[in-house]
C-alpha cells in the first residue's frame, strides 16, 4: 500500500463529485491510500491571485504547511489546484521577501512551512506509481475497441512541472490503452476549455469547448477520456448540451474521467464509476462492457 | 504622464510575485501567437508587456485586455525568456481591481464574488458564488443558466449549502497579516 496526503479542492465537493467517487473507489484495488487533509481550505485559485497574489499564496501556504506535517506527497486531482500549489511552492523558495511575510502569517495560526512538500497530480501518480502495465494487470473488463479522445487540458501539463509533454501529452492515452481502449489522434488534447470564463464570458468559453468537442468527433472518438480535473470534466460534460444549443450541433460524446474508466475496467461495482453523475449519459455506449462477464481469472473473489 | 509616473507603473508590476523578469522581454510575440483568447484582447499579451514598459497604464487597464486570460499557460511554457506573461497578466488584474479601474467586462465581479466566497466559507461554495455574481451583474443571464443548474442538481453535483470549515478563521488571519505592510 502506498500512502498520500490528499487535497481534493473545492470543486470536487460539487461539480466534480462523480470523479471524486471514482477516485475513492479505485484507490484500494490499486493499493493506494489517499488520506484527506483535515479541515483543508481553498487553494487560493487564480481568481484570488487576480485580486491579490500575495494573499493568495498565503492561503495556499496553509495547505502546504498542513501537508508537510504528514510527511507524505501531496496529491490533488484538480489541475487548477495542482498548478497553484506548485507555483506557490516554487515562489516560497525563490522570493525570499514574500516567503518571510508568509512565514509570519503562518506563525499567527500556529503553522510553519519549510518547503519540503512534493506536490503531485493524481494522473501523474496513476501513471508513475501504478503505471499502464500495473493497470493492465488488474483489468477484468477490457474496454476493447472503445475509441477515446484523451483530454489532458492545460494546467495538468502547463506550466510544466515535469509532467508529460506540455504540447501533445500522451500519458492518459497510454493508460486508456492499457485498459483496452483505442486512443484516437486528438490534436486539441492539451488546449484550453476556457472554464475560468464560463460564467462571466460564457460565449468565449463555449466557443473553446465547441472546438474541443468538434475536434474529438472529427477524429472518430466515441467518447472523451478526461483528466480528473473537475473543471475540465465539467466543461466538456455539463456544458455539452449548452454548446449543442448555441452551435446547433448534436454532440453526444460521453465524458469519462480516467478514474471512472479505470473503475469500469477493474470490474468494480457499477456505483464505483459514478456514471449516473454524468450529464451526457455514457450508459448506452458502455452497456456492452458493463453487462459483459468479468474475465474470471483476474476477477476479485467476492467478499 | 511624466517620466516619474512611467517608472512607477513598470516598477509596480515588476515588484509583484513572479513578474520580476518583465524587463527582459524581447517582444518576440510568441505569447500573443500562442494565446488561446488573443482574438478577444484589445491589446494581446506582447503588447500588454510593451504598454507596461511604456507606462501606458490608463489605456491598458481601461481596456478589456488581461481579463480574457484563461490561464492556459501556453505563453508561459513557450516564452523563450521565461518571462511568465500569465503571472504578469494576473498581476495587472490585481492592480486594476485595487485602483478601481472599470474595464468592460463582468469578470471583475466574478473575481470579487469568487474571492469573497473563499474568505466567507473557507472553500468555494459554487452555488452561493454564482448566485451573488448574477445578482450583481445580470440577473436575467441567470435564467439562461437555469437549465444547466437544474442538470447539476439532478445529478447531485450542486450542493445548496456551503461546507463549514473551521480553517476559514485561519484564512482571515493570513489575509489580515498579509494586508499590513510592504508589497502590493
Ligand atoms: S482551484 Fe478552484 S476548486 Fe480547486 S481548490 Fe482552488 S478554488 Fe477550489
Ligand atoms: S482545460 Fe480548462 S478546466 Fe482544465 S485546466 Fe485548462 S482551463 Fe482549467
Ligand atoms: S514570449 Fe516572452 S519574450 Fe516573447 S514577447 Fe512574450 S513575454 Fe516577451
Ligand atoms: S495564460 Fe493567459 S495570456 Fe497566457 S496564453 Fe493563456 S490565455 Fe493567453
Amino acid at each position: 500500500m502506498r500512502y498520500y496526503a490528499y487535497y481534493p479542492g473545492c470543486s470536487m465537493e460539487a461539480t466534480g463529485l462523480p470523479v471524486e467517487k471514482s477516485i475513492k473507489a479505485i484507490a484500494k484495488p490499486l493499493d493506494l491510500e489517499f488520506i484527506e487533509l483535515e479541515d483543508w481550505t481553498c487553494c487560493g485559485s487564480s481568481p484570488f491571485a487576480g485580486v491579490d497574489k500575495s494573499k493568495a499564496i498565503g492561503i495556499t501556504a496553509r495547505t502546504l504547511a498542513q501537508a508537510e506535517k504528514t510527511g507524505l506527497d501531496l496529491v490533488t486531482p484538480c489541475s487548477s489546484c495542482y498548478t497553484i500549489l506548485q507555483e506557490a511552492n516554487d515562489l516560497l523558495k525563490e522570493d525570499h521577501k514574500l516567503a518571510e511575510r508568509v512565514r509570519e502569517a503562518l506563525s499567527a495560526i500556529g503553522l510553519s512551512y519549510n518547503g519540503t512538500v512534493k506536490v503531485r497530480h493524481i494522473v501523474e501518480v496513476l501513471f508513475n506509481d501504478v503505471g499502464p502495465a500495473g493497470l493492465a494487470a488488474k483489468v477484468v473488463r477490457p474496454l476493447t475497441g472503445l475509441k477515446a479522445a484523451c483530454y489532458a487540458g492545460c494546467q495538468q501539463v502547463r506550466p510544466s512541472y515535469g509532467f508529460d509533454d506540455s504540447e501533445y501529452p500522451d500519458w492518459l492515452d497510454q493508460m486508456a490503452q492499457s485498459l483496452g481502449a483505442e486512443p484516437v489522434n486528438f490534436p486539441l488534447k492539451a488546449r484550453c476549455c476556457g472554464s475560468s470564463l464560463v460564467i462571466s464570458e460564457s460565449d468565449v468559453a463555449l466557443d473553446l469547448i465547441h472546438r474541443l468537442l468538434q475536434n474529438a468527433q472529427d477524429n472518430g472518438a466515441q467518447c472523451i477520456v478526461s483528466t480528473t480535473c473537475p473543471l475540465c470534466f465539467t466543461a466538456l460534460d455539463v456544458y455539452q448540451p449548452v454548446v449543442n444549443g448555441m452551435f446547433k450541433k448534436k454532440f453526444n460524446l460521453p465524458v469519462l474521467a480516467i478514474t471512472q474508466m479505470i473503475a469500469i475496467a477493474l470490474g468494480l461495482d457499477i456505483k464505483a464509476s459514478a456514471l449516473d453523475g454524468n450529464v451526457v449519459s455514457p450508459q448506452k455506449l458502455l452497456k456492452p462492457f458493463l453487462t459483459s462477464k468479468p474475465q474470471a481469472d483476474k476477477a476479485e473473489t467476492p467478499a | 504622464m511624466g517620466d516619474n509616473a512611467q517608472t512607477t507603473f513598470l516598477d509596480e508590476v515588476a515588484a509583484l510575485p513572479a513578474c520580476d523578469k518583465i524587463n527582459q522581454c524581447i517582444q518576440c510575440g510568441v505569447c500573443s501567437g500562442s494565446c488561446t483568447t488573443a482574438m478577444h484582447w484589445e491589446y494581446p499579451p506582447r503588447k500588454v508587456i510593451a504598454m507596461v514598459r511604456s507606462g501606458l497604464k490608463d489605456e491598458l487597464l481601461k481596456s478589456n485586455s488581461i481579463w480574457f486570460c484563461v490561464s492556459c499557460y501556453l505563453c508561459t511554457t513557450r516564452c523563450p525568456l521565461d518571462i511568465k506573461p500569465a503571472s504578469i497578466v494576473h498581476g495587472l488584474e490585481s492592480i486594476a481591481l485595487k485602483e478601481g479601474y472599470k474595464p468592460p467586462t463582468t469578470t471583475t465581479t466574478m473575481y470579487r464574488t469568487f474571492s469573497e466566497s473563499i474568505v466567507n466559507n473557507g472553500r468555494i461554495y459554487e452555488f452561493g458564488f454564482m448566485f451573488k455574481y448574477y445578482l450583481q451583474t445580470n440577473p436575467l443571464a441567470a435564467l439562461k443558466m437555469l437549465p444547466t443548474a437544474l442538470k447539476l442538481l439532478v445529478h447531485r453535483r450542486l450542493p445548496l449549502t456551503p461546507k463549514r470549515v473551521k480553517g476559514k478563521a485561519d484564512l482571515r488571519i493570513i489575509i489580515d497579516k498579509l494586508s499590513a505592510g510592504v508589497g502590493k
